[in-house]
């Protein structure tokens, strides 16, 4: 009646060894462990590395009993996420104006804002230089770095927004309009919370990289707009690669954390979809 | 009335915030075609072509124009190759192992730049013993690239229909052949995203490039960043101008080509 037994043990044996679509990801899989996940635990071992090349934790002590590295970390946070507020504040509206088909019908103009995203953002940040300091006359600082940084960041806020508005369903806004809600009121019960996805990638997207720039704030800002991207620079340039190698690993920490946080405020929703969507 | 006012408003506001993006790329275009040092002097405006005549003679930039496209277009080639071929697999793959690559594949999309970049650094210095910076860079841009084109080319995988590769493998075809000749050209709007974002990518890249660079190489960037420190040459604004029109050729080149197959469908629909 069934298949003679070595029969079944062949096909299955061939069953199993059969090519799968899912083994195309090998290739990438054993790249990302070589070149991802290697560097990383590389990184944590020279973290940890002394002066005199022995297990100590003497980068990090270093990092934690000098008030001025302390006080560089904080304040680069502080400046990461008034640049990120900032660009909330102006990518928001903007956004919802891009997306909204009354105002605007051609996807060239969402385009556009993307646009000086391809040109180097060292050539950008140059571009500004040149006009704020150099033609307007402005001073050399904390602002001038900050409007650098909101200027440099900001596509990456609004690209998020735009994908997450633009691709919400109008219906809803129509039955909340139909219920009899107000304007403000719709935008807070359903335009608002079913943009959080797109809020937190672009959250993601623009607070994380300004906290670690140096480039931005070196060519727009002075000696008092130091972060904490420069203090790595100057040690990797001083050859102290454990120093380095500690410092980022606590930026990666704090990467790890917001991570975590915006996980959490968005409920497990993955950001991925926003994230793909940027272009 | 009152709502018409409101989207009046709206496009003012996206014209307004166009202007301010624009308006420093602008100043620089226009300061191009002057010699003067400093941006700003319009007393002096002289209209020469200076600053081009000297971009094309100088060979450092030059040099610098060419190293960076060339890693931007290979590590985008990788990048776009690895990136299409592994969203396949990974989008086959069964939960655990999907979720556990899915996490992978987001470590340098998530990561700071800087964190990256050093560790790649100290993972070349120990482990490839200062390799080639060519070789360096092409593999770091490659690997920072390649989540990018994974993500665009996922949403794609789901739109496509799963039997047309069963169907495939029961009329005989490989997992490769049916993978070139069935899945991939059902991807290409994804994989072309994909890849123009994994080549701007690497031509934006600083901190990484920076980092792993070695010595004696350098890119647009670098060379930007070096010249900060003491004042930037102006030729740079001839450059950045050359860059900034052609990505706007590109740019105007694919909505017109986009534009004519959309009549063409057009048409084609209305003949049926």
């Amino acid at each position: 009646m069934s298949e003679p037994p070595l029969l079944a043990k062949k096909t299955k044996l061939r069953r199993a060894l059969a090519f799968k679509r899912s083994y195309f990801c090998f290739p990438y899989a054993v790249l990302c462990v070589i070149f991802v996940v290697v560097p990383l635990c590389i990184l944590l071992g020279f973290a940890f590395i002394g002066p005199d090349d022995t297990f100590s934790f003497d980068n990090f002590a270093y990092f934690f009993t000098h008030a001025e590295n302390i006080k560089t970390m904080l304040f680069s946070m502080g400046v990461a996420a008034l640049t990120t507020v900032i660009c909330l504040v102006i990518a928001y509206p903007l956004a919802m104006c891009l997306a909204n088909s009354k105002i605007n019908k051609s996807a060239l103009l969402v385009l556009m804002f993307v646009l000086p995203m391809w040109v180097n953002s060292l050539l950008r940040t140059y571009a500004l230089q040149n006009l704020l300091i150099d033609l307007f006359g402005m001073q050399r600082g904390f602002v001038s770095a900050l409007i650098g940084l909101v200027y440099d960041f900001f596509p990456f806020m609004l690209l998020p927004l735009y994908t997450t508005l633009a691709n919400m369903d109008k219906s809803l806004i129509e039955a909340s309009h139909d219920l009899g809600a107000s304007r403000v009121s719709t935008f807070l019960k359903v335009t608002l919370p079913l943009s959080v996805p797109g809020i937190m990638s672009g959250i993601l997207m623009v607070f994380m990289p300004t906290m670690s720039t140096f480039s931005v704030t070196e060519i727009m800002g002075g000696a008092d707009t130091y972060m904490v991207g420069s203090m790595i620079n100057e040690l990797i340039n001083g050859g102290d690669w454990g120093g380095s190698a500690a410092f980022s690993l606590i930026l990666l920490v704090l990467v790890a954390g917001t991570m975590a946080l915006s996980n959490l405020l968005s409920k497990g929703k993955s950001t991925d979809d926003a994230l793909g969507g940027v272009l | 009335m009152k709502k018409n006012k409101l989207y009046l408003l709206g496009k003012v506001f996206i014209w307004l915030m166009l202007a301010v993006m624009y308006l420093p790329i602008v100043i620089l275009v226009i300061f191009s075609f002057s010699g003067s040092s400093g941006i700003g002097a319009w007393g002096n405006f002289d209209f020469t072509f200076d600053l081009y005549a000297g971009l094309f003679t100088n060979e450092q930039i030059m040099s610098a124009v060419a190293n960076t496209f060339i890693i931007a277009g290979v590590s985008c080639l990788f990048a776009t190759f690895i990136g299409t071929i592994s969203a396949v697999g990974i989008y086959y793959l069964h939960r655990p192992f999907k979720n556990a690559m899915s996490a992978v594949n987001r470590i340098t999309v998530i990561n700071a730049d800087i964190v990256t970049a050093v560790a790649f650094m100290v993972f070349f210095i120990v482990c490839l013993n200062y390799l080639d910076g060519y070789v360096a860079l092409i593999i770091a841009h490659t690997m920072i690239c390649t989540p990018y084109v994974i993500l665009s080319v996922m949403p794609r995988l789901g739109q496509i229909n799963p039997n047309l590769y069963e169907a495939g493998r029961d009329l005989g075809a490989g997992a490769f052949r049916t993978l070139f000749t069935i899945i991939l050209p059902q991807l290409i709007p994804g994989i072309i995203s994909g890849a123009v974002m994994a080549f701007t990518l690497s031509l934006d890249d600083f901190v990484i490039t920076l980092f792993n660079k070695g010595s004696g190489l350098e890119t647009i960037s670098t060379l930007i960043y070096s010249s900060t420190k003491h004042g930037i040459d102006p030729t740079f604004r001839a450059l950045s101008t050359i860059i900034f029109v052609g990505i706007l050729a590109v740019l105007i080149g694919i909505n017109i080509y986009s534009a004519s197959r959309r009549k063409k469908a057009k048409l084609a629909g209305g003949n049926v």
